[in-house]
C-alpha cells in the first residue's frame, strides 16, 4: 500500500516538475539562473522578470490575441458544433454517417497541408494578419472535437423528450431550443473547456498567418521572447508560467469534466 | 413509427424522402454550416493542395503542369529524408513508451483511492499546455548555461557537448517531452477502459487458475482492444504529424514532415513544389494509416449505437 502511493507520488511530480521548476526559475536572480551547479531550492529571489514581462506591450498583447482567437474560436465551434451534434445524434436523416466521417475525418488532417492554399486563398480575400485567419483555421481543426465530445452527451440524454415534446406540438427545432438547450448546458461546457483548451495551444496557424504583435497569440511570442541581445531565460520562464497559470486553474477545478469528457467517445464510442 | 426499416429507393427516390419531409430537412440544414466549414476549409485546400503539388512555381506564381517530378524531387531531397527518418523515429519511440508505461499507470492505479481527483488534475496538466509552451520550458531545462537537465546530464558524464546542438540528443529530447506530455493522458484513457471490465471475469479466472499475466493477456488485453486501437490510431498520427515539439524545442534546426513542409512553403521559398508534394505525401501516408487500422485492425468507427 505504501508502494502504492509512493509510486502515485511519483507519478504526479514528475507531471509538474517541470513547471515548478521553471517557475522557480522565473523568481530568481539572473545570476542564480547561471549558478553551476544549480540551485534546488531558490535562494536570491527578485520579481525582475515578472516585472519585465508584464512591462513588455508585445507580450500582454499577446496575452490579449490568444484571449480573443482562442474564445472566438470556442464560440463558434461551440455554437455550430452543438447544432450539428445535435442533429447526428437525435435525428434521423439518411446521410448521417457519411457526414459525421467528413466532419471527424479532418482530425486526422495533416495542419501543415492546408497552410499553403490557405495562405493563398486567405490572402486573396485580405485575411492575412488578422484574427480571422487564424480563427477560421482553428475552427475547423476544432470542430471534430467538440462534435465528437456533443454527440456522445446528446446520445445520452433521455429518449422520449423528443417524444414528449412533439405531443405538446412542437417542431423539430422547438424541441431542440425549448427542451434540449437548457439540458445540454453540462455538455456544451465540457466541450468549451476542452475546446478553448486546444484552440489556446495553436501555434502552426498562428505562426503561418499571423505577423505582427498585434495579432500574435502567445504561442508565437513566448519561444522567441528576446531580452536586449539573446534570449531572456528568467523572463521567458516568468511568460511561460503566465499562460500556464489559467489552464492549470481550468484543469484543477474541471479535471472530472475533462476526463469523463475525453473518456465517452473513446470508451462508448 | 415507420421510418426506420424503411426499404431503399433507387434513383430519385431518396430526394423526395429526405428532403420532402420536415424533420429531415431540419436535420440537414442544421449540419449544413459544419459540413460547409469543414468542406470550405478542410478538404477544398486538400484538394488545391494536391492540384499545387503536380505544378512547379513560387508561392505567388502556379507554374506549369510537372506530373509528379515534385515528388520525384521531394524523395531525393535530403531534408525531406531526414525529415521522414526522424517522424518515424520518433513516432515509433513516443507511442510505444506512451503505451506500455500508460499501461502500466493505468493497471496500477486502477482501484479507488482517495485524493484520485488530485493525481487525475495533476497529471492532466501536461496535457493541457500548449505544446510549444511545454517545448520552451523544457528547453530551458536542457539549455547548455541555465538548464538543470543539461546539468545533471554533463555531471553523470552523458553528454559532452551542449545538447540543444547535437541533432540526435534533441530527437532523445522530444521522445522524452512527448511521453511526459502524453503518457498521463494515455493512462487515463485506457483506466477510462479498463474500468468497464467488470472484476467477476477475473475473479472467475483466478479460481480456475489464471495467473497475473494470463489474465492480462487473456481477458484485459482483448477487452481493452477497442479503447486501445483508438488511442493508438489517434497518437501514431498525432506523432507523424508532429511540428510544433520539433521546431520549438529543436530551435527550428530539428527536422520533421511537417517542418520541411513549413519550411519549403513558408521560410525558404525555392523548395516551395517539393512542399507541396511532402503536405499530399503526409496526408496520403496518414490516410493509408488510418485505412490500415480501420480494416486490418478492425477498429471501432461505428457512429450507430
Amino acid at each position: 500500500m505504501v508502494l502504492f502511493y509512493l509510486f502515485v507520488t511519483l507519478f504526479v511530480l514528475v507531471s509538474v516538475a517541470p513547471l515548478l521548476w521553471v517557475f522557480k526559475m522565473s523568481i530568481v536572480t539572473k545570476t542564480e539562473l547561471f549558478a553551476s551547479p544549480p540551485t534546488f531550492l531558490p535562494q536570491h529571489t527578485t520579481g525582475s522578470h515578472w516585472h519585465t514581462i508584464f512591462a513588455n506591450r508585445d507580450f500582454l498583447l499577446a496575452l490579449r490575441n490568444s484571449v480573443i482567437i482562442a474564445g472566438i474560436t470556442t464560440i463558434v465551434c461551440l455554437f455550430f458544433g452543438s447544432i450539428a451534434a445535435y442533429a447526428i445524434a437525435r435525428l434521423r436523416f439518411r446521410f448521417k454517417s457519411t457526414v459525421l466521417t467528413f466532419i471527424l475525418a479532418v482530425a486526422f488532417f495533416p495542419q501543415v497541408a492546408i497552410i499553403a492554399p490557405l495562405f493563398k486563398q486567405f490572402s486573396d480575400i485580405g485575411l492575412i494578419n488578422t484574427y480571422w485567419a487564424a480563427i477560421i483555421a482553428d475552427t475547423v481543426f476544432a470542430l471534430p472535437l467538440t462534435v465528437w465530445l456533443l454527440v456522445a452527451f446528446f446520445k445520452e440524454l433521455p429518449k422520449d423528450l423528443e417524444e414528449a415534446a412533439r405531443v405538446d406540438g412542437a417542431t423539430t427545432l422547438q424541441a431542440f431550443r425549448k427542451v434540449i438547450v437548457p439540458l445540454a448546458a453540462p455538455g456544451v461546457f465540457t466541450a468549451a473547456i476542452l475546446t478553448f483548451i486546444q484552440a489556446w495551444g495553436d501555434y502552426l496557424f498562428a505562426l503561418t498567418f499571423l505577423f505582427t504583435a498585434s495579432t500574435q497569440p502567445v504561442t508565437v511570442v513566448i519561444p522567441n521572447f528576446a531580452g536586449i541581445h539573446t534570449i531572456d531565460y528568467g523572463a521567458q520562464a516568468a511568460a511561460a508560467v503566465v499562460v500556464t497559470v489559467p489552464l492549470v486553474i481550468l484543469v484543477l477545478i474541471f479535471q472530472r469534466r475533462i476526463v469523463s469528457g475525453l473518456t465517452a467517445g473513446a470508451v462508448k464510442g | 413509427m415507420t421510418t426506420a426499416a424503411k426499404p431503399r429507393r433507387r434513383g430519385g427516390g431518396w430526394l423526395k424522402e429526405e428532403f420532402g419531409n420536415p424533420e429531415r430537412r431540419t436535420a440537414y440544414l442544421m449540419v449544413l454550416p459544419v459540413f460547409v466549414i469543414v468542406l470550405a476549409v478542410a478538404f477544398y485546400p486538400v484538394a488545391d493542395a494536391i492540384w499545387l503539388s503536380l505544378h512547379g512555381g513560387t508561392p505567388t506564381i502556379t507554374g506549369s503542369f510537372v506530373g509528379v517530378q515534385n515528388y520525384v524531387n521531394m524523395f531525393q531531397n535530403s531534408d525531406f529524408q531526414s525529415g521522414l527518418v526522424n517522424t518515424i523515429i520518433f513516432t515509433v519511440a513516443s507511442v510505444t513508451i506512451e503505451l506500455v508505461v500508460g499501461m502500466a499507470i493505468a493497471l496500477a492505479i486502477n482501484r479507488s483511492f482517495r485524493g484520485r481527483g488530485l493525481v487525475r488534475a495533476a497529471v492532466l496538466i501536461p496535457w493541457a499546455f500548449p505544446t510549444v509552451i511545454s517545448a520552451t520550458m523544457w528547453r530551458l531545462m536542457f539549455q547548455d548555461q541555465v538548464g538543470v537537465i543539461s546539468y545533471v546530464a554533463h555531471a553523470l558524464g552523458l553528454v559532452s557537448h551542449p545538447i540543444l546542438s547535437d541533432q540526435t540528443l534533441l530527437m532523445i529530447a522530444c521522445v522524452i517531452v512527448d511521453a511526459w506530455k502524453t503518457t498521463p493522458f494515455m493512462a487515463l484513457l485506457l483506466l477510462a477502459g479498463l474500468q468497464t471490465i467488470p472484476g467477476d471475469v477475473y475473479e472467475a479466472a483466478r479460481v480456475d487458475g489464471a495467473n497475473a499475466i494470463q489474465r492480462f493477456i487473456r481477458i484485459t488485453l482483448p477487452l481493452l482492444k477497442p479503447t486501445m486501437l483508438v488511442a493508438l490510431l489517434f497518437r501514431i498520427l498525432d506523432a507523424y504529424r508532429v511540428f510544433d515539439l520539433f521546431w520549438v524545442l529543436g530551435g527550428q534546426q530539428l527536422e520533421s514532415l511537417s517542418t520541411f513542409v513549413y519550411q519549403s512553403v513558408r521560410v525558404s521559398q525555392l523548395q516551395f513544389p517539393e512542399g507541396n508534394a511532402a503536405a499530399v505525401f503526409i496526408f496520403i501516408s496518414a490516410l493509408l494509416i488510418a485505412l490500415f487500422f480501420i480494416r486490418v485492425l478492425g477498429m471501432q468507427t461505428s457512429t450507430e449505437e
